[in-house]
């Protein structure tokens, strides 16, 4: 195959695997459809986060054991509909999977499709591409150990918004890396980074989530059905969303105040500048220390270290977007004139 | 944490006693060293750090702040005096992070000594009712409370438990390199701090257009632009010097993203210290030469048209490169050409490089393609007085056009001047000729040396390790307490998380587990 067949092939299973996760989307909004009428005692969704074996989470997701654990009423309009539930959750799943391995095909053909071939992030594009599927594969790695498949309808629904605006409205055509790009350093960085940045994105979302699960059990009666009442409890969102963040915080750290400043001396001959890009990096990593320190601090347990979280992920979201497409600094690698 | 004083009851209504100043003082360092504090002071340095990647900096972009601040007169003189043009080294800024790090230090210094303390303590005796702790398991086996207590001793210590053993308990912690680790971070931090400090205080750096073929010796005055940290001399500048031999760059000459520069290199030779021999080495982006008190390193390129200007009386008054200024990535050139030998008046040319010659009727004449294909200039010549005898400094890519009167054609309009490679133009009123004898490119070049930036490596890298230690540590404390029951042995264990987000249960189950199992199942196997 030639660079140019390879291109294409990217371009064509970039635009699979953005149907893949429409598709995985839909999915689970019917797994979600479905469970809105099913007691939260009932669904699978909660059950292996509650008794804390994550290890066999897997055989919890049984449909007919799940059903079984419901004490209240043996409906079997319930029962079916706590099947339909499981069912349309492996559907998505599954299609996640298939999904991610195109999103990859994609972003692997693109680098091949460069003349010559390099690393598939050099261009807002192909951050964009990457940066999504880095969500995706920290949500893979983690559903099993963390139960995290009540997360799937918000990261199927990211990585599809994602896509599509980078296809949309970034596209470039592959071609070769500037020169000041041409170092192995960008593989390290921007690895660390999209790692990292997945990593946040997850935390961000479990974040989001806790706050609204938080409010919703801080009510007098909270209700049993619907949307709220399946999500994980409170304090389940607020450990994912704790662990997700502890582990994307020390590799920020190493993508933003290691990686970045080492590849920083040897390209531009200073290891920290203050250019538009390090000072939000800057911010961004500042603001999740922020949160590290809220968790531990009283008065800022919970709501508070939550809404840090998630404007620790506006931050990089306005590193990634507005720096890129908006700065003038060193970083403006966003292809597009 | 000072959380200490809000328990107390209502306060009476009648004022409350003075505090002595000693009093004050402690009071104001316990507020500063508090958690709270410090988490308010993040907030504050990341707020702070905002400005600086909206406004220009003077220490990034000089020319965009000038250009800023020609744009904004009304704005500059406040944006000045709040230091809004150097954020990074303001007042404000500083006392921020100085404040942070006297927070932190305030938090360290406590903490080292409590942990000190603790890490030579032993565990803690188990609590009368271990039923009442977060997690807790109770089974009884058939063998001798003894040996139970052994094995579960055993158990401890194979997973790295302290490990304390009374009559019928076993009292057991783990997980003390945690708060050292979260010590070794907040003090790395200081580390790079200082590592940082040293850099601004007696680090410089610098930026020069060499133009390929000319020479650069490291002194202050052959600079364009320098910035010394406020303890750097400038005697303290390395004598080293060198040559720009050669300058290569590749672009894209087809596809869709044609013009991308794909490669650029330079060949110098340099010499450490004068007397010495000569070396040669290719920079290229990613690639600086190490010198002793400095780097160079290739940040840029550009064109440098080769001119010959005669003046009214026929004689040449200027010949030679005269470097103009990328404008996009097209390498359109702005620049201008003084020539102040020129009789009977000095000459100014001000206007455009174009690599590749093109036209249209919207833009006028544009550059096609950044590299030297049909390269044209298309320049406005001046005569009059350059200023350049005024004693106030100029910029060499600038005309000062208080003295300086543009050319006109017959019919009033300005004279433009378009030259191709080769040709010579004549000026009008017999002031003289100019002639496009070639072109030259130039290398920007940045010469710095930021002393302690090993130190902030190291100082990074300890803290990464220390933050590690403190976010996946988990320190825990285990008990089992065995007791007779109708000839069974009851075994009571229970296991208090020290750090948030632990998944204790696991940890618990598995020491139930392994309790309960006299020989790991798996060394039978063959």
């Amino acid at each position: 195959m030639t660079p140019a067949d390879f291109a294409s092939f990217s371009n064509n299973a970039i635009a699979f695997a953005s149907v893949v996760y429409v598709l995985a989307l839909v999915s689970h909004i019917a797994e979600w459809a479905f469970g809105r009428s099913v007691p939260a005692e009932t669904s699978a969704v909660e059950q292996p986060v509650a008794v804390g074996a994550a290890a066999d989470a897997g055989a919890s997701y049984d449909g007919a054991a799940a059903a079984d654990t419901g004490t209240a009423e043996p409906d079997a309009d319930l029962v079916s509909k706590a099947e339909n539930v499981e069912k349309f959750g492996r559907i998505g799943v599954a299609l996640t999977v298939v999904a991610a391995l195109l999103h990859f095909a994609g972003l692997v053909a693109r680098g091949l499709g460069a003349d010559p071939a390099r690393v598939p992030w050099g261009n807002m594009y192909e951050f964009s591409v990457a940066g999504a599927f880095g969500v995706t594969l920290i949500y893979l790695v983690l559903l099993r150990r963390y139960s995290l498949r009540w997360m799937g309808v918000f990261v199927t629904g990211f990585s599809v918004v994602v896509l599509m605006l980078a296809v949309l409205l970034l596209y470039v055509p592959a071609g070769p890396l500037v020169p000041a790009l041409q170092s192995y350093w960008l593989v390290i960085h921007v690895v660390a980074a999209v790692i990292a940045a997945g990593a946040f994105a997850v935390g961000a979302m479990a974040s989001a989530l806790y706050l609204v699960k938080a409010r919703a059990e801080r009510r007098a009666d909270p209700p049993t059905t619907g949307y709220v009442a399946r999500l994980p409890k409170a304090t389940v969102l607020d450990r994912v969303a704790y662990r997700v963040h502890a582990f994307g915080f020390p590799v920020w750290t190493f993508a933003a105040l290691v990686a970045g400043p080492i590849w920083a001396e040897y390209a531009w001959g200073r290891y920290w500048g203050w250019d538009p890009k390090e000072v939000w990096a800057f911010i961004t990593w500042v603001v999740y220390a922020a949160y590290l320190h809220a968790r531990a601090t009283a008065g800022w347990k919970g709501k508070g270290a939550a809404v840090i979280a998630l404007v620790g992920f506006a931050t990089l979201l306005f590193n990634f977007v507005g720096i890129n497409l908006f700065g003038s600094g060193l970083h403006s690698y966003s292809g597009l004139d | 944490m000072s959380a200490t004083g809000t328990t107390a009851p209502p306060a009476p209504p009648s004022t409350p006693p003075a505090l002595t100043p000693k009093e004050l003082g402690r009071w104001a360092w316990r507020q500063l060293t508090s958690m709270r504090t410090a988490l308010i002071l993040l907030f504050l340095l990341a707020l702070a750090a905002v400005p600086g990647s909206i406004i220009p900096q003077s220490d990034v972009d000089a020319i965009a702040v000038s250009r800023w601040q020609d744009a904004h007169p009304n704005l500059t003189p406040v944006y000045d005096a709040l230091g809004l043009f150097s954020v990074y080294d303001s007042v404000w800024f500083s006392a921020i992070y100085i404040l942070l790090m006297v927070s932190l230090v305030g938090c360290i210094l406590p903490r080292t000594r409590i942990y000190w303390r603790g890490m030579r303590a032993r565990p803690p005796k188990a609590p009368r009712n271990l039923s009442r702790l977060p997690e807790s398991r109770a089974f009884t086996l058939d063998e001798e409370p003894s040996a139970v207590l052994d094995r579960a001793r055993e158990v401890l210590r194979r997973r790295r438990y302290r490990v304390d053993v009374a009559t019928t308990e076993v009292a057991a912690e783990r997980g003390y390199l945690r708060e050292a680790g979260n010590l070794l971070f907040h003090i790395s931090l200081l580390v790079v701090l200082v590592g940082f400090a040293l850099g601004s205080l007696y680090g410089y750096t610098g930026g020069v257009i060499v133009v390929k073929g000319q020479g650069f010796s490291n002194s202050l005055s052959q600079y364009d632009d320098f910035a010394p940290g406020a303890l750097f001399g400038a005697d303290d500048l390395e004598p080293f010097s060198f040559t720009v031999d050669d300058f290569r760059v590749e672009f894209l000459r087809s596809g869709e993203q044609a013009g991308m520069p794909t490669d650029f290199s330079a060949d110098v030779t340099y010499t450490g210290v004068p007397g010495e021999p000569e070396r040669t080495q290719e920079l290229a982006v990613n690639h600086p030469l190490s010198l002793d008190g400095g780097s160079v390193f290739l940040v840029g390129h550009g064109y440098a048209p080769l001119v010959t200007v005669r003046d009214g009386e026929g004689n040449v008054a200027y010949k030679g490169p005269a470097v103009f200024l990328p404008q996009d990535s097209s390498f359109a050139s702005f620049g201008v050409i003084k020539v102040p030998d020129a009789l009977p008046e000095q000459l100014g040319f001000e206007g455009l490089f174009l690599p590749t010659y093109g036209f249209s009727m919207e833009t006028g004449p544009y550059s096609r393609f950044p590299d030297a294909i049909d390269p044209v200039m298309s320049l406005l010549p001046y005569r009059g007085d350059l200023g350049l005898d005024t004693g106030e400094p100029q910029s060499v890519y600038e005309l000062d056009k208080d003295r300086l009167e543009v050319m006109k054609r017959p019919d009033g309009k300005d004279f433009r001047l378009d030259i191709a490679l080769g040709q010579t133009k004549q000026l009008p009123d017999g002031a003289g000729s100019i002639t496009f004898d070639g072109v030259e490119r130039w290398v920007k070049l940045q010469v710095s040396d930021k002393p302690g930036k090993e130190l902030a490596l190291g100082g990074v890298l300890l803290a990464i390790t220390g933050l590690l230690g403190s976010l996946f540590i988990r320190p825990r404390r285990a008990w089992v307490r065995v007791r007779s029951e109708g000839g069974r042995t009851v075994v009571e264990l229970a296991g208090l998380d020290r750090s948030s987000g632990g998944d204790l249960g696991d940890e618990i189950d598995e020491l139930e587990a392994l309790i309960q199992r006299p020989a790991p199942a798996q060394k039978e196997k063959p």
